[in-house]
């Protein structure tokens, strides 16, 4: 089995095309950043409110915690069936796809954006209003930073999520790495499988990676500092696996 | 005192479990593998493609089975025949509604018959030793190749054929298998010289692939002839001059081992009873009436005095 | 809803065998976790190969498992075993990273004092860091349930039934009911299993009732 996987990838056929690997990667990358990024022009700003100004937040509590329950099949079925007759093109298929991931990768960074304002410490926020800043400045200046580790965390784990969810999107006529499942899976191919899924998995990591990067160096080393002797909960760590309501006793 | 909140709790937590394992009775999950092969004489299992139709048939199936006695488990929905034949292989289902003309180019690579009774002699000669065909039924569901009118007229497109010199520039949509199918996209590059710009993975002949033709995501579909969206939208099927889609003749395929006086007797009054008019209105029923297979089945059993 | 009316029963069945393919899993990726998390625990050195590990497994997607699992296993195609292995391997990866900061959110004085009144290590293992730890399991053990029970919906494309193939039959006879009955389902039985995990914490951890400070 590792050799007819390892055959298949190294097919040279099955890299160009438009239906080759480099193809559905960048199709894959594509539908999962721009979920990703809407998702978080969304959630970032309604969770520093909530946090900020402490309204709304027994409803975001419950809600993160349900919609981790909705099963993404179901919806992303229901979403094809209601949106994609109103639409012609590829808009069709795109938009129920789209509109699924970005309603899974909300509740994660709601919940770490909203779960990291309130965790500033009630020091620093004092200090803020000390020095004469007030409510918008002191988000800005001092909750927004402060909050950072943990936002960060919920993006990283909305990417995830969002990552192996675009594969099922396959299921309805989407591209991406997907594809190489569902084709597969058709044929019962299974080198193509599980070739798919491999480079779902390292691809997932590869993000991962990068977005680990990009938060050692957006957040704060006053705050890094911190974390590192008070918590086992290690943030810096190369790899977390989806579990943000570990941070929260909800 | 711990000791026995925490005894207390585990064995609540297994019992909840239990009680729902157990609780399912006859449908125990343990033992939806059919057990191995080994279930006692006079039970079967019968399995179904993806799409309404098999699902549709494959409980006609189980219904007359039933009602002359045999105890019936169902396993629906599988999916392709690249997936359930392997399934039936291995003993997990014994029985499947099938069709003639896809199933010998299955297992038979160099299938060349193309008429109804031509096709159902090779395929008894192709089907592997432990399984076996029953009698074919008169009712017919093809693969065809359907555009919208507005496509047709914009070509002056009649047969598959006459979309050689335009291939090139349109997308054809269909179920992922057709990608590598003899009956799919390398069939109809070798019978009608078909170039497509793209091939679109959809579904099988569901709503996916309906969508995609009426809102020009593909200009051409694979869709089942007894689909009623076909004529719901006007949609023009496109002939098929050279047999490209042999004849396709609705039959049961099961387990030779399986097979005994009484369910070859029920599946074969089945198959007489059975013809495409009948068929294209019983899949009406379930897809655009939304009315329930099982039901639609027990309705056409009764109606044929078979249930 | 006339649709839910006249099909109560099969989806009280379908939930039936939706609850033994996301629950059981659940009790068997725990009893896998436990060992495992407290051996991460235990050897330092562990700790980052279990944890990087347990997440690989975690980014495999369900579908491929479910599809490859009868090749590695020998089952048959339509075995639910597959699913139960597959949402076991996702469950025991969730979980041996929650088992082990768990037991390492035991403070250390807690131990030590335990060490000092003569409890050996295995004894102070279950009687001592495995209920202190409890809390935090429990807490990813509800992330794990309602995971799996979206998960196993999955399931339905390879053809074993449970509340996934509500999904897969209303679609494909474009009929939307079956799929809001079955969403709904899902998010409901996702809803018991985290009440369940709950209630069983609260039975097994007296003490913080009797603090009442602060949880």
């Amino acid at each position: 089995m590792i050799n007819r996987i390892f055959a298949w990838l190294t097919d040279g056929a099955h890299w160009q095309g438009s239906d080759g690997i480099l193809r559905r990667l960048v199709e894959h990358l594509g539908y999962s950043l721009t979920a990703v990024i809407i998702a978080a022009l969304i959630a970032i700003p309604l969770g520093l409110y909530i946090g900020h100004t402490g309204r709304g937040r027994v409803f975001v509590v419950n809600l993160a915690g349900a919609a981790r329950a909705i099963p993404s099949l179901g919806l992303l079925f229901i979403a094809v069936l209601w949106l994609g007759p109103k639409f012609s093109g590829d808009i069709a298929f795109l938009a129920p796809a789209g509109l699924v991931l970005i309603v899974l990768a909300i509740p994660p960074i709601l919940s770490g954006a909203y779960a990291g304002v309130e965790g500033v410490e009630p020091d620093a926020r004092d200090a803020a209003r000390g020095m004469g800043m007030r409510g918008p400045e002191v988000l800005r200046h001092v909750e927004l930073p402060c909050a950072l580790p943990l936002i960060m965390s919920g993006i990283r784990s909305a990417t995830l999520q969002v990552i192996a969810t675009a594969t099922i999107a396959a299921v309805v006529g989407l591209g991406g790495l997907g594809r190489f499942l569902i084709d597969g899976l058709a044929v019962r191919d299974t080198p193509q499988t599980a070739s798919g899924a491999l480079l779902v998995a390292l691809l997932a990591l590869a993000v991962d990676m990068v977005l680990a990067l990009v938060q050692r160096f957006v957040v704060s080393r006053g705050l890094t500092g911190r974390y590192r002797t008070a918590q086992t909960f290690d943030s810096d760590a190369g790899v977390t696996p989806p579990a943000p309501a570990l941070q929260h006793s909800a | 005192m711990k000791r026995t909140r925490i005894a207390l709790a585990v064995t609540a937590a297994a019992a909840l479990f239990g009680v729902a394992a157990c609780g399912s009775g006859s449908s125990d999950p343990l033992a939806a593998g059919g057990s191995a092969g080994k279930a006692s004489s006079g039970s079967i299992v019968v399995g179904s493609a993806n799409f309404p139709e098999s699902a549709l048939l494959a409980e006609i199936y189980a219904g007359a089975l039933s009602a002359k006695g045999v105890k019936v488990d169902k396993k629906l929905n599988i999916g392709s025949r690249e997936t359930y034949i392997p399934a039936l292989k291995d003993g997990s289902i014994d029985l499947i509604p099938e069709y003639t003309g896809v199933l010998d180019q299955y297992f038979n690579k160099n299938a060349k018959a193309t008429t109804s009774d031509d096709v159902y002699a090779e395929l008894k000669a192709a089907v592997p030793a432990t399984l076996t065909v029953l009698n074919k039924s008169a009712a017919e569901d093809k693969d065809s190749v359907v555009v919208t009118q507005k496509t047709a007229a914009k070509y002056g497109l009649k047969s598959i054929g006459d979309l050689a010199p335009q291939a090139k520039n349109l997308t054809l949509g269909g179920p992922p298998e057709w990608k590598t199918r003899p009956t799919g996209v390398p069939g109809l590059k070798r019978v009608y010289n078909l170039d497509f710009k793209t091939f679109r993975p959809l579904d099988a002949g569901g709503p996916l692939s309906v969508q995609a033709l009426k809102n020009g995501q593909v200009d051409a579909v694979n869709l089942f002839t007894t689909d009623p969206s076909i004529a719901d939208n006007g949609f023009v099927i496109l002939d098929d001059p050279k047999s490209l889609f042999a004849a396709q003749n609705v039959v049961p395929l099961i387990t030779k081992s399986k097979v005994t006086p009484t369910i070859s007797a029920a599946l074969d009054a089945i198959s007489a009873k059975l013809d495409t008019a009948t068929l294209g209105q019983l899949v009406k029923e379930v897809v655009v009436d939304k009315k329930d297979p099982a039901v639609v089945a027990k309705e056409f059993l009764a109606k044929n005095n078979l249930g | 809803m006339t649709w839910l009316q006249d099909h109560l029963g099969d989806v009280l069945d379908l939930t039936v065998r939706h609850i033994y393919l996301a629950g059981v899993p659940l009790i068997l990726g725990l009893l896998i976790a436990l060992p495992l998390g407290w051996l991460a625990r235990r050897h330092r050195g562990l700790y980052p190969i279990l944890i990087v590990g347990t997440s690989l497994l975690y980014t495999i997607p369900s579908l491929a498992l479910f599809i490859m699992l009868p090749f590695l296993l020998g089952t048959q195609i339509l075995d639910p075993t597959n699913v139960i292995v597959a949402m076991t391997i996702y469950t025991v990866a969730l979980l041996v990273r929650t088992v082990a900061d768990g037991l390492g959110a035991v403070p250390e004085a807690v131990n030590q004092s335990a060490t000092a009144m003569g409890y050996k290590r295995g004894r102070r293992f279950m009687s001592v860091e495995l209920p202190l730890a409890v809390p935090v399991i429990s807490a990813g053990l509800r992330v794990a349930a309602v995971s799996n029970v979206s998960i196993v919906s999955v399931a339905a494309l390879i053809g074993v039934a449970q509340l996934g193939s509500l999904f897969t039959d209303g679609f494909n006879r474009a009929f939307m009911e079956p799929i809001i009955v079955g969403v709904i389902s899902c998010v409901l039985l996702a809803l018991l299993f985290d009440g369940v995990i709950i209630g069983v914490t609260r039975l097994a951890t007296p003490w913080q009732r009797a603090g009442k400070a602060s949880s």
